[in-house]
């Protein structure tokens, strides 16, 4: 029974294996292994400009190949990342880019959100703060006329009734 | 005064509204090349029709030219192939880029159907492709008498396309030239 288990666990994980190879697309050696961490990490930030919603390392279209194959070279030619973003860039625009550059065009999304948030919170700040003032305003004007007390007449009729 | 700061949040929202429902009915796949305004990158590639033959930047001669790129895997090409013809009955020089094919395909493909352009380069690792900024086929682009490219038109190339965006330019370019030799 033991060796049964044993021997499904093993072909389970040698179909695993399987998949995992299937998955990657095309295999790139490396002259130093600081290369290889490199093209991953610029191939997940890269963005398919075929398939839009796809970074290069995911997508397998043609341009896309081509692109890791850009980057690869790039990289062995010793190129820094700024350098090879600045590569995809001449020729495919900042669209190529998922976080793309602070400039002129950019300031809105990039700072917009900031923006909207510091005015979210001063117009909130606005509002308690009026709120606040407006009921301390009503309590002072309530102490003062003393509606809420109870003249002499009224005091009689109330202690009459609980003493029934 | 205050009435209306209370109001702002709502203008502003409205605001945002409108743009990103503009947003919704736009094309993505519509984008502007990088490389409009900057001069035909660098090649030296063989030609389709005669692997002994090297071309280089410098063949690409005439006052207004198309760059056309094209593969026999690409069907869009096939569709865009007849009116590629039709221009190149008119004065205006196309050349092609077959872009990573099989050189017997392509070969095969222009005797078929015949041949609109000057001369094919076989960019078949699609180097050249990536240096232009192509992400598929077909794609053309409108280069002026500077070797500057002034436009790249994304899908087929028809007679609307023609008439509505490339053929304006195309007389553009032309004047351009004109004006420039007399100088």
């Amino acid at each position: 029974m033991r060796v049964l288990m044993l021997m499904v666990s093993c072909i389970a994980v040698l179909l695993l294996s399987t998949m995992a190879q299937a998955s990657s697309v095309e295999t790139y050696t490396f002259t130093k292994p600081e290369y290889e961490v490199r093209f991953h990490m610029l191939n997940t930030i890269l963005r398919c400009p075929k398939c839009q919603n796809q970074n290069i390392a995911d997508s397998n279209s043609l341009i896309s190949q081509d692109l890791r194959r850009e980057v690869k070279r790039l990289l062995e030619e010793g190129r820094s990342d700024e350098q090879i973003m600045e590569h995809m860039m001449m020729r495919y625009g900042s669209f190529v880019l998922y976080k793309p550059k602070v400039e002129r065009i950019t300031y809105l999304l990039w700072y917009g959100p900031i923006g909207f948030a510091i005015f979210g919170l001063l117009m909130l700040m606005f509002v308690v703060v009026r709120q606040k003032r407006k009921r301390q305003e009503r309590i002072k004007t309530s102490s003062t006329t003393d509606s809420a007390m109870l003249n002499d007449d009224e005091q009689a009729d109330i202690d009459k009734l609980l003493n029934q | 005064m205050k009435r209306f700061l209370l109001f702002l949040p709502l203008v502003l929202f409205i605001v945002l509204g409108f743009f990103l429902y503009k947003g919704l009915f736009l094309n993505p796949q519509a984008m502007p090349s990088a490389l409009e305004g900057q001069p035909v990158p660098e090649f030296k590639l063989m030609t389709v029709s005669d692997s002994q033959r090297v071309v280089t930047k410098a063949d690409l001669k005439g006052d207004v030219y198309l760059l056309n790129v094209w593969g026999t895997w690409c069907g869009g090409c096939r569709v865009e192939h007849p009116y590629l013809l039709d221009l190149a009955k008119s004065d205006l020089p196309i050349y092609g880029i077959n872009f990573k094919d099989e050189l017997p395909a392509a070969q095969q493909w222009l005797k078929d159907l015949k041949d609109p352009y000057k001369f094919t380069v076989y960019d078949v690792d699609g180097r050249l492709a990536l240096d232009l900024g192509v992400f598929g086929a077909p794609e053309t682009f409108v280069v002026d008498h500077n070797g500057i490219i002034r436009l790249r038109y994304a899908g087929i190339l028809d007679s609307i396309a023609w008439k509505t965006t490339i053929e304006p330019l195309v007389r553009t370019i032309k004047e351009e030239a004109r004006l420039g030799k007399l100088q």
